[in-house]
């Protein structure tokens, strides 16, 4: 007689579960953010990088975004993916203006 | 209220009658969130590191271009930017690539200054003379050195060099210097036959952020063969690389959708004769059709609201807490060396949303649908079917 008290006491541990699990992540992150996040960012200036080190495959890959105008697409546009990491992130936005002004 | 937990109670009877029919559609359907929320958090939460951590690369970077691609940049260049107004300085990077054919691997090759400042993310130290190199922790479990052995690696003239490695980039960096190698900006020229006039691209540095779009902009009047990358074009790059748009969230966006409507049209065309039985039986007894719409509510909402969490849940701990293992051989491609990370734990809410919206909402909509249908019928007919 009682399976909406068993049902409803499973979704409020789920619940609980899933709210103490974020709360984690903001203690975690915050903690990161004192401890780490400085050191990583010193890190990032000192040597001038420009990309995280993921894919490191080939060029447009490991920095996308200092990758050719057409290289996520190799040849030309829609062509079959060589890499599969090209399967998984899709080609960089540019900025028309006012960086390539219409003259 | 007492009513809707009658109700209630009845629908999980119901389901728990059925029980491994029921418990083969939570077992796929929680697989399906948790992938989907693993795809979620994981782009996300990578997302937010690129946010964090490129906050502080170079505002703008130049490259030359030649023939609609990437080519060496004059050293000269550096000069010419840096008189343009609202420029503190520019300053030429030496790196490249290097493929490693014993490990079959790729590095980065990236030449720094002799004498710069220690860094907290290094065990040892920085490259100070030509003979020297820090690396990565990729590099080094790869050929199995650390600090104090050598790294022999092959130069542009094809003669093998030594380098003593001098220090180690730890752990915590692995998402920035997995395949890093670090020589002198001098051994790095020399290693892959560099001209003296000429630099891998220029990073420039502004005064004023809000000033970067006009500087590019007067960039490519000044020296019209060149291209300038911003630092928001950067970070934009991985907002673009990570978001729903990208290959694989479409892919199995698309599929998970599609699966859910292959799950809803098998539902809403039809219940099976037991079901119909069981409506016309209780519409017999005196249930409301309202009320068989509501039972079947709390049936679609038990199964998938349950799911749903228990697949948000192991979808966090996949990706937070075991590195998204179970994505790891999809993600890594062909690289050979991908760097082991902890990413810092955090969830967009508007995205469980919306996700909840897709999955949640579909399949309740499709258990009520047909029995709606069964529940407006004469009980007597539905019975006899």
């Amino acid at each position: 007689m009682n399976k909406h008290k068993v049902f409803i006491g499973i979704l409020f541990a789920e619940v609980i579960i899933l709210l103490m699990l974020s709360l984690y992540g903001t203690l975690a992150t915050k903690e990161r953010d004192r401890i780490e996040l400085p050191a990583l960012r010193e890190l990032v200036a000192s040597l001038r990088l420009t990309d995280l080190s993921l894919w490191t495959e080939a060029r447009y890959t490991r920095h996308p975004s200092q990758a050719d105008w057409f290289t996520p697409f190799q040849d030309f546009p829609a062509s079959f993916e060589h890499f599969p990491a090209g399967s998984l992130i899709a080609p960089r936005t540019f900025s028309v203006d006012p960086v390539f002004p219409l003259r | 209220m007492r009513r809707h937990i009658k109700i209630l109670e009845y629908a999980l009877s119901s389901l728990v009658r059925r029980k491994y029919k029921n418990l083969a559609i939570l077992l796929v359907y929680t697989f399906t969130i948790m992938l989907l929320a693993s795809i979620l958090f994981l782009t996300h939460a990578l997302k937010q590191e690129a946010s964090f951590l490129l906050l502080d690369a170079p505002d703008l970077v130049v490259q030359k271009m030649a023939a609609g691609r990437h080519d060496l940049i004059p050293v000269q260049y550096a000069r010419a930017v840096e008189k343009i107004r609202g420029v503190k300085k520019a300053s030429p990077r030496h790196w490249g690539y290097y493929y490693d054919a014993l490990t079959r691997s790729n590095y980065t090759v990236l030449g720094i200054d002799t004498g710069m400042p220690g860094l907290h993310l290094v065990e040892g130290s920085l490259p100070s003379d030509k003979g020297q190199c820090a690396i990565g922790t990729g590099v080094a479990a790869v050929r199995s050195v650390g600090v104090g052995d050598e790294l022999i690696i092959v130069d542009s003239h094809n003669t093998g060099t030594a380098y003593e490695i001098t220090g180690t980039f730890s752990a915590q960096s692995n998402l920035l210097t997995y395949d890093l190698v670090v020589l002198t900006r001098g051994e790095l020229m020399r290693f892959f036959g560099l001209p003296a006039d000429r630099a891998t691209d220029i990073a420039v540095e502004v005064h004023n952020e809000r000033e970067v779009p006009t500087i590019a902009a007067k960039i490519r009047q000044v020296l019209p063969d060149t291209r300038p990358i911003t630092k928001n074009e950067i970070i934009r790059t991985y907002d673009a690389v990570f978001n729903w748009r990208s290959g694989m969230m479409l892919v199995i966006f698309s599929s998970a959708l599609i699966a859910f409507c292959i799950l809803a049209w098998d539902k809403a065309t039809g219940i099976s004769a037991e079901e119909k039985r069981e409506i016309g039986i209780l519409k017999a007894i005196g249930w409301d059709t309202s009320d068989i719409l509501e039972l079947k509510f709390w049936e679609g909402a038990a199964l998938s609201l349950t799911s749903f969490l228990l697949g948000s849940i192991a979808a966090y701990v996949h990706v937070f807490f075991f590195s998204a293992s179970l994505l790891a051989p999809v993600i890594k491609g062909w690289s050979v060396l991908f760097p082991e990370f902890r990413l810092t734990p955090s969830i967009d809410f508007y995205q469980i949303t919306v996700m909840g919206f897709l999955t949640v909402v579909p399949y309740i909509a499709s258990t009520i649908v047909p029995s709606w249908k069964a529940a407006i019928t004469d009980p007597e007919s539905v019975m006899r079917t």
